[in-house]
């Protein structure tokens, strides 16, 4: 058996290291590193309450809006305040456009360079993945960002600016549009439906959103050549590669839920382990046997959990918490969200080969199909002239959580307040269940079961499948330790 | 570097105690798009977190050959502040894949860097990380805060020369950074172009207040009172852009947006502290009815004085609009006010 330390790896969000056991040309245990501290816990301690908009966006430069919505919803379960529909339907546009926006940052810039490697170059399909998906340089690059940046007009009108906008409120938004801006917003998602049916996918969204089984995804690869759209390439790689085969973790799933009208979500919250359950979010905990921070006699609900860190603990190896849903892992993401939401296809996928790098990324881009229709809905529905924001006062004593879904997972934020002030504001985030360490148990977190059994090829350093294991959950590692 | 235009200039992006909020920024730029901009420029991105294929192993050896002078640096930019906490030590953030703090490894490479650029708050000043007590011990490049310093000393120069030129911002907008590198390869940009605190003048010369929509009500004094409100936020609702230095609502963001543009207050990103402005963000703190912050450059009776005439002056349509969230009152047609 021997040892090996992959790091940094790049085209994460943010800083990751991985400690691996390799027997035999296969990975046989893994650690997973979060090499970066900085406290924002601790920051918040002492506050006033709507501080907090200002920080928790900073914590994290992609999922800024994310952390944004579940710090509102969490101040405005504090004050009992409601948003009107143009405030729900707009935070709705908001935190959508965000998701999606790193959805497809996560499928141009992040995963897909990986197979313009020169490891694959003997492969048959790697002349066309080189000249389409190489990184920087590949023909996708400069087109993916100009659609990105397009696609994120949106922001300049519904929320000033992204990332770290303060347009989100407990009470709804700031910026109320009008009838001109709605048409605006229209034809900004019409720019960007183009770029999807002609480029990510080669057909239309509502084909996409139909395919309700893995043989008619099958079907549905078949009728085009594969460089005809990059959804068609990423499938033919994915069959070439096994990709089905690889990253497979505990095959427990959660959503917390997402993109509410009228308290009614449009992806729904539960849990999926071969069958639907409800979540109990008084199940959530955090063991922090493995990690720098000062111990605890045992795992805490997050109204009550302490980060202090210290380097003083011998089983410890990261700076990431280990949170637990019943003392059990579950895997976040899109591929969570789809399955646990019911969509045929995903549940299909799932059934037959689990949670694994194809499948995620499939859950991904079915998504973005998903979520942009339903953000052509939330725009016709958008009444101008009617309020976007309500507003309420703050108890001098209180608590509340936000429990929202970021582009990779559950996101949610408890906070306490006492004599008007923050008393205790707990944070986790998607990556901080996907890439928890072991907890008390010694159970490793989800991409730590993952990485076991990736094969390592004749001479490889940094082993391709684990940089494709590690890269399908799309991990931010700023927003895993804050 | 204005005479090695046919020379390709390399560029290293490091990413230490942030959010990576300025990248995502950046990755916005718009006509043309930030590879195509670079590329005009023959700036070579040597490694960027977000966009290189080099991981890992790969990485550690580049870094490595700029550390022995193998391989010539002439961008360093860094993103995200310096973190040199537990008890100075940087453990942190330790680079992952080395036993090594980010820090040594910063400090190392500004040594060996033609043009040391600090991109976005955190980089410059410390930034939003150093805030609520500063629980990493985060600082700036050469500021920690307002104050001189920081991890490479005030009387750091990189090889070409000049301090270390802080693109502050919380994020920065993407252009602050595409036009300030497009300036030093041209070889346009001296001393002279950066302000007290080192940031480019072409931005921290103007006032976020320039361009503001909500202008006619602050010349009016008719004031915003809750979050959606069309009125100035000056007052009630701690706008700063009388104060701050940026150009946010002449340049605009992300198509045609700003914070203020947005719906809620100017907190002064671009400023060293701006984290810990002795108030809530979205409260003006005020002495005897008097907001304590008044427009840069205004005496205060004079603005005392004005405000008040002014706020006699307000026209009903100001008034009523300002508390509004959509404008309810159009203005009249000339010749036929009451």
């Amino acid at each position: 058996m021997s040892r090996r330390v992959v790091g940094p790896f790049n085209r994460v969000e943010g800083d990751l290291e991985v400690q691996l056991e390799i027997e035999d040309d296969r990975v046989t245990g893994a650690q997973v590193v979060s090499p970066l501290y900085r406290g924002f816990e601790q920051m918040l301690h002492g506050r006033d309450p709507f501080d907090a908009l200002v920080y928790v966006p900073r914590i994290c430069g992609i999922c800024s809006v994310s952390q944004s919505v579940a710090a509102a919803q969490a101040i405005a379960a504090l004050q009992g305040v409601a948003s009107p529909p143009n405030g729900e339907l707009a935070r709705n546009l908001i935190l959508a456009n965000e998701n999606v926006a790193d959805h497809l940052t996560h499928f141009y810039l992040f995963f897909m360079p990986d197979f313009a490697r020169e490891i694959y170059c003997a492969e048959p399909w790697y002349a066309a993945a080189y000249r389409r998906f190489k990184a920087v340089e590949g023909s996708a690059a400069s087109e993916a960002l100009q659609a990105r940046a397009g696609f994120l007009h949106l922001m300049g009108l519904l929320a000033g600016k992204w990332p770290h906008s303060l347009a989100l409120q407990p009470g709804g938004t700031t910026r109320a549009i009008e009838a001109q801006e709605k048409a605006r917003i229209r034809s900004i998602l019409f720019a960007f439906r183009q770029f999807l049916e002609r480029r990510l996918f080669g057909d239309a969204l509502e084909n996409v959103m139909a395919l309700d089984s893995e043989q008619a995804l099958a079907t549905w690869r078949e009728q085009a050549a594969p460089e005809s759209s990059d959804f068609r390439q990423f499938l033919q790689i994915a069959d070439a590669l096994e990709l089905a085969k690889l990253g497979r973790a505990a095959d427990r799933f959660m959503s917390y839920g997402v993109y509410p009208i009228e308290a009614r979500p449009l992806f729904r919250q539960g849990v999926w382990d071969g069958a639907f359950g409800e979540l109990d979010p008084t199940c959530i905990a955090e063991d922090i046997s493995h990690a720098w921070l000062h111990q605890q006699n045992g795992p805490r609900h997050p109204f009550e959990g302490v980060t202090q860190p210290s380097l003083e603990v011998p089983d410890a190896y990261t700076w990431c918490k280990a949170p637990r849903l019943d003392g059990r892992v579950m895997e976040v993401g899109a591929l969570a969200r789809q399955v646990v939401d019911g969509h045929p296809l995903v549940r299909d996928l799932v059934a037959h080969s689990g949670g694994n790098v194809r499948n995620r990324v499939i859950a991904r881009l079915l998504e973005i199909a998903r979520v942009v229709v339903a953000m052509e809905h939330w725009v016709q529905a958008l009444r101008p002239k009617e309020a976007f924001c309500s507003h309420a006062p703050m108890p001098e004593e209180a608590q509340g959580c936000g429990m929202i879904e970021a582009a990779r997972g559950s996101l949610g934020h408890w906070i306490r307040v006492k004599h008007g002030r923050i008393l205790n504001y707990q944070i986790i985030a998607p990556t901080t269940w996907n890439f928890s360490p072991r907890d008390a148990q010694g159970v490793p977190g989800a991409l730590e079961q993952a990485l076991v059994g990736a094969p390592v090829r004749a001479g490889e350093v940094d082993p391709v499948a684990v940089q494709h294991i590690v890269r399908s959950f799309d991990p931010c590692m700023v927003c895993t330790v804050h | 570097m204005g005479s090695s235009e046919h020379q390709q200039l390399n560029l290293l992006w490091l990413q230490s105690g942030g959010c990576g909020g300025c990248s995502m920024s950046l990755l916005s730029a718009e006509s043309p798009d930030l590879f195509t901009c670079l590329k005009g420029a023959g700036i070579k991105l040597l490694w960027h977190p977000s966009l290189s294929e080099e991981s890992g192993t790969d990485l550690v050896g580049l870094l490595q050959s700029i550390a022995d002078g193998d391989l010539r640096l002439d961008f360093l930019c860094l993103e995200g502040s310096v973190i040199q906490g537990p008890n100075g030590s940087g453990l942190f953030h330790r680079l992952a894949g080395s036993d090594r703090p980010m820090r040594d490894w910063i400090r190392r490479l500004c040594g060996l860097a033609h043009h040391v650029v600090a991109v976005g708050s955190c980089a410059a000043f410390g930034g939003i990380t150093s805030g609520g007590g500063n629980p990493s011990e985060a600082c700036g490049l050469q500021f920690d805060n307002a104050e001189v310093g920081g991890l490479l000393g005030a009387d750091f120069r990189s090889r070409h020369g000049l301090p270390v030129i802080n693109i502050a911002g919380c994020p920065t907008h993407p252009n602050w950074v595409t036009e300030t590198l497009l300036q030093i390869a041209m070889g346009d940009l001296q001393q002279g172009d950066l302000d007290e605190f080192g940031r480019p003048r072409s931005y921290a010369d103007h006032l976020v207040h320039h361009g503001c929509p909500r202008n006619e009500f602050y010349e009016f004094k008719a004031s915003a009172e809750k979050p959606s409100d069309l009125g100035c936020m000056m007052e009630h609702m701690g706008c700063l852009g009388t104060q701050a230095r940026a150009d946010c609502n002449t340049r605009l963001w992300n198509g045609e947006g700003s914070c203020l543009r947005g719906g809620y207050a100017c907190i002064n990103c671009t400023a060293p502290g701006f984290e810990e402005p002795g108030h809530r963000f979205a409260e003006t703190p005020k002495v005897a009815g008097i907001p304590i912050g008044l427009p840069i450059d205004m005496p205060k009776a004079w603005f005392v004085a004005l405000a008040s005439l002014s706020k006699a002056a307000t026209p009903v349509r100001l008034k009523e609009n300002a508390t509004a969230d959509h404008v309810r009152v159009a203005p009249g047609n000339k010749g036929r006010e009451k």
